[in-house]
């Protein structure tokens, strides 16, 4: 599976990676982030574009996985 | 040490240092100073000092001289350093203080602000925590400097949008500081890095009798703010601002999170948010139109109803 990794970027990259993954259309795929910034940020742009994911929280990482 | 002329100080959150010199005159002292928020050397001057003017508006004085602050490296063109000054010289020259000097270092990070000195009668100085019940609120800039400052990092905006947000950071506060000189003011402070919900929680104060209840529809936004909040283009200061305020602002459950997340978008040089009488908002309105600029209603000050914070 495709993993998009990231961890340490600042806003609004990882926002803009995600966008990017997704307009490249490969699903499932993967988004490793390390920072609450980028989780509520990736959170508020898939739910309000209508993108589903699933997001597991482990040690202050959060793991996103991205379906069709 | 404790001096009775000291009326404003370190132990409130006010924004700035207030000192009774004589009966007629206290002495207003603030410093502000940051990082660049744009790439141009000399829209980042006029920001810079704008913000720093600021807080002297907000306090309903006027300012009178002001001395600058700069940190830049040795890599950075002497003409960049020119036209950071310029920037805030031009803006100072506005607000109709004088700049009487300064002081640079060298840095790794550029950095400018200011330090500036206002005057005003001791019985005229306005407090950021002192809303009457009843009164309305008014906000004099629309928000989403933070959002917008973030999307632009990565060329997400219009130019046009890019060009409105800077001439809002760069506008002085000191129309919407005079034209409610004439009113009865009960509350008054400038938006800046807590955002606005963080200022007003401020201005609520602690003491579980006021609650300012804010309209979430009537919140002024700058353009595309509220879609580069709904695409998760957001700073982190908007999330620490939220945190931070916590369970002091509610929410009503039908308020969009997007405008609830710019109420906690960190403001550069944001607007002044006051606290009027009812009677005096459409004659505030009319005389800020009349100098060209807007100021919304955005809500009101009412008794306790459970926190210091109410948007619906």
């Amino acid at each position: 599976m495709k993993t998009v990794d990231a961890r340490g970027l600042s806003c609004p990259e990882p926002v803009l990676l995600v966008r990017q993954a997704i307009a490249e259309g490969e699903f499932p795929f993967v988004v490793l982030v390390d920072d609450a910034t980028p989780n509520e940020n990736i959170r508020r742009f898939a739910t309000n574009n209508g993108h589903k994911f699933e997001v597991v929280e482990e040690a202050g990482e959060y793991k996103f996985t991205f379906t069709k | 040490m404790v001096d009775e002329r000291l009326l404003v100080g370190y132990d409130s959150s006010d924004d700035a240092a207030v000192y009774i010199a004589s009966e007629e005159i206290a002495i207003i002292q603030t410093l502000d100073f940051f990082p660049p928020v744009v790439d141009d050397p000399y829209d980042f001057g006029r920001i810079a000092a704008a913000n720093a003017l600021s807080d002297v508006y907000a306090m309903g004085a006027t300012p009178t001289t002001a001395l600058n602050m700069l940190c830049f490296s040795n890599c950075l063109s002497l003409s960049v350093v020119r036209k950071i000054l310029e920037g805030g010289a031009d803006k100072c020259m506005e607000a109709g203080a004088i700049i009487a000097g300064g002081h640079s270092i060298e840095d790794e990070e550029v950095k400018y602000g200011l330090s500036v000195m206002g005057l005003c009668h001791p019985d005229k100085i306005r407090r950021n925590d002192t809303p009457r019940h009843g009164d309305v609120l008014v906000l004099t800039k629309p928000l989403g400097t933070g959002a917008l400052s973030t999307a632009a990092k990565a060329d997400l905006l219009e130019p046009e949008s890019v060009h409105l947000m800077v001439e809002t950071m760069a506008r002085l506060n000191k129309n919407a500081c005079e034209a409610s000189l004439s009113m009865d003011v009960s509350a008054s402070t400038d938006i800046t890095g807590f955002g606005l919900m963080g200022h007003a929680s401020e201005m609520a104060g602690k003491d579980d009798d006021t609650t300012l209840v804010f309209e979430s529809q009537r919140i002024p936004l700058l353009p595309q703010a509220l879609e580069m909040a709904t695409d998760g283009i957001l700073p982190a200061g908007a999330y620490r601002n939220r945190y931070f305020i916590g369970d002091r602002a509610t929410f009503a459950d039908d308020v969009p999170l997007a405008i609830s997340d710019l109420m906690f978008d960190p403001q550069t040089s944001g607007g002044l948010l006051l606290a009027i009488r009812e009677e005096d908002i459409e004659p505030y309105r009319d005389a800020m139109r009349a100098l060209g600029e807007e100021a919304w209603r955005v809500g009101r000050v009412c008794p306790w109803e459970g926190a210091p914070i109410k948007v619906i």
